[in-house]
């Protein structure tokens, strides 16, 4: 009898610890977006969303720059990127049989647990010692070879999930195999893999480590893609390990930019990802 | 069929089946076109292992495999050596593991087997959201909240506690081992938790089942029965989080201190092979001090890549072909 007490209250008692645990897990992301909230939304303006920086020291200034640089660099490696990684993606999915899928996840799941800062060295090496030169083309490039494993595995998961009849009765009305594939199967995942794309792009957008030594950074509003460029994430670090007090709330606001970005993104796909899953069982 | 409906189309010869002729043209050109972005994968991989050994070629010439041993790190004699870096990398993963496993466990384990069913998914979902936090993010919010916090009152209570342990003594400067180990916990725990909660949501139900039936409570049903049943799957979510803690850059970058020293006490300033690239890459002037970059990045490439392929099989061992920890989270 005592003993089925003994084994009950230990069995509570690990609940409560597990219950403790979750509490502890969801503590640090309040604690953040709370403090990115509080420290950074005072310095938000107008002025943050318009001005290049003042001079070191000075109040006032803003990161438009830096939002222009982020904007260009993401959006040239999405150019680069999402083309490879759907087409990659589709045959995978496709040809589930050929060596060459085998081989193609394989090497997709090794990328996608390379470091982000190795695959900057990479992009370094290529471009930038070629060149001679810091790019911001060199950083797109780095993030578009992120972007491609990522990619690659929610297209694969997508078009997975097509159900086989959709595409016999394709076939069987005549279709040629690569108009059923472009115009049944990948037609009903486009949202799929449009989400995605997203997700991928709501992961590179905050990368820095990748830019550090291709993009650089800089102070001046450029358009210039095969100069150094202003980056939101390259602008948080260097104001954040800077000396002045006004650079450390300009890194605040600039990150909260950037959170807010990051988390519409990938909590917007997220969520429209799961409808799908719903949808198809 | 089409020749008949479509009269405006002259080119299309008339003897052969038209709708075949053009299928397999077209199915040709789309093959081409998928062939040509899936062979680009691994053609890229090459290309980067390619890259990051011709520009480490200078040092391993040099050096040689005395790199890893060696602790000197001096760019302006040209003689360098990775091991402080190593180590530095080592026991900050290790430390964010130390933490980061028991929580996430807990808290896979208490979503999969205990918590009520419409509390699982939120409370997924929110913890997943760590992870789409950008790593700098990470770091500005421990330079300026965290490293405070622990300065004031978490690491002076550690060292009058456990003061007796070589680990907890010496001066606290705030960037240290510890603080770095800390925030990768924070950031290495939501890939270790969803790993190992999918890896238990793929234990059978008869598994619980029976051992409820045998009379033992939830908790020992659990302990008993389904994390056995999932250990090698568990163990490698934690080792895919070991893998993200060992390439994790900029954050720790911002916390650890950097410097190349190897200290008993966590207290200390470390360095970590990724915070060594990001921090000397833009000024190293020597080619030989470039060249040891590349070869501490091909190194890391070269461990990673070990760590996760292993991980990837021991997942794949309870959920085989399952997909669960290739999602990109």
């Amino acid at each position: 009898m005592n003993r089925r007490v003994l084994r009950r209250g230990i069995s509570n008692l690990m609940v409560g610890l597990m219950v403790g645990a979750v509490i502890v897990a969801l503590l640090p992301l309040f604690f953040i977006l709370f403090n990115l909230v509080v420290k950074g939304a005072g310095s938000l303006s107008w002025a943050f969303f318009t001005k290049t920086p003042a001079p070191a020291g000075e109040v006032g200034g803003g990161v438009v720059h830096a939002i222009v640089g982020t904007l260009l660099i993401v959006g040239v490696a999405c150019v680069i990127g999402l083309p490879i990684g759907i087409a990659a993606g589709i045959y995978c999915a496709e040809y589930p049989g050929s060596r060459l899928t085998w081989l193609t996840r394989f090497v997709a799941d090794v990328l996608n647990g390379t470091p982000s800062i190795v695959v900057g060295v990479f992009a370094w090496a290529w471009i930038v010692a070629t060149q001679k030169h810091f790019s911001a083309l060199a950083g797109s490039a780095a993030l578009a070879l992120l972007m491609v494993p990522m990619v690659l595995r929610t297209t694969e998961e997508m078009i997975k999930l097509v159900p086989n009849s959709l595409r016999e009765a394709a076939l069987a009305l005549g279709y040629p195999r690569w108009r059923t594939s472009l115009s049944i199967v990948v037609r009903t995942t486009l949202p799929g893999i449009v989400t995605g794309s997203l997700l991928a792009v709501a992961r590179v957008a905050g990368e820095t480590a990748p830019l550090l030594f291709t993009a650089l950074g800089s102070q001046y509003l450029s358009f210039n893609l095969n100069q150094p460029m202003a980056a939101l994430p390259l602008t948080v670090f260097t104001y954040a390990t800077g000396p002045y007090e006004e650079w450390h709330q300009n890194a605040w606001a600039a990150a909260l930019v950037l959170i807010l970005v990051v988390l519409i993104l990938s909590v917007g796909a997220r969520l429209a990802i799961r409808r799908r899953f719903e949808l198809n069982g | 069929m089409a020749t008949a409906t479509l009269p405006d189309s002259p080119t299309r010869d008339a003897a052969a089946p038209p709708s075949l002729e053009r299928s397999s043209y077209g199915d040709r050109i789309f093959k081409l076109i998928l062939t040509l972005g899936a062979i680009s994968v691994p053609v890229l991989l090459a290309f980067l292992v390619y890259q990051l050994w011709s520009g480490a070629r200078l040092a391993i010439g040099k050096f040689g495999f005395s790199f890893v041993t060696s602790s000197i790190w001096d760019p302006v004699q040209e003689q360098f050596g990775a091991f402080p870096l190593i180590f530095g990398t080592l026991v900050s993963s290790l430390i964010a593991l130390a933490i980061a496993v028991p929580l996430s466990l807990g808290v896979a384990i208490y979503l999969t087997e205990f918590a009520p069913k419409a509390i699982r998914q939120p409370v997924a979902f929110l913890i997943s959201l760590l992870a789409a936090i950008p790593s700098v993010v990470y770091g500005l919010w421990g330079i300026f909240v965290l490293i405070p916090i622990l300065r004031k009152s978490v690491f002076p209570l550690l060292r009058s506690g456990l003061g007796f342990l070589p680990l907890f003594q010496g001066p606290i400067y705030g960037p240290s081992m510890l603080a770095a180990g800390i925030i990768l916990a924070i950031m290495v725990m939501p890939y270790v938790m969803s790993v190992s909660r999918e890896v238990l949501m793929a234990v059978p139900n008869t598994q619980r089942e029976a051992s409820l039936a045998l009379g033992a409570t939830r908790w020992e049903a659990v302990i008993t029965t389904v994390v056995p049943y999932a250990r090698s799957g568990i163990l490698g979510a934690i080792i895919l989080g070991l893998g993200r803690a060992l390439g994790e850059t900029m954050a720790v970058t911002m916390l650890i201190g950097n410097r190349h020293e190897i200290a008993a006490s966590l207290f200390a300033p470390g360095y970590t092979m990724a915070s060594v690239i990001a921090n000397e890459f833009t000024e190293a002037v020597g080619d030989m001090h470039l060249s040891a970059l590349a070869y501490v990045a091909f190194l890391l490439f070269v461990v990673t890549v070990i760590v996760n392929a292993g991980a990837r099989l021991l997942i794949w061992r309870v959920a085989r072909g399952s997909g669960i920890g290739s999602k990109a989270l």
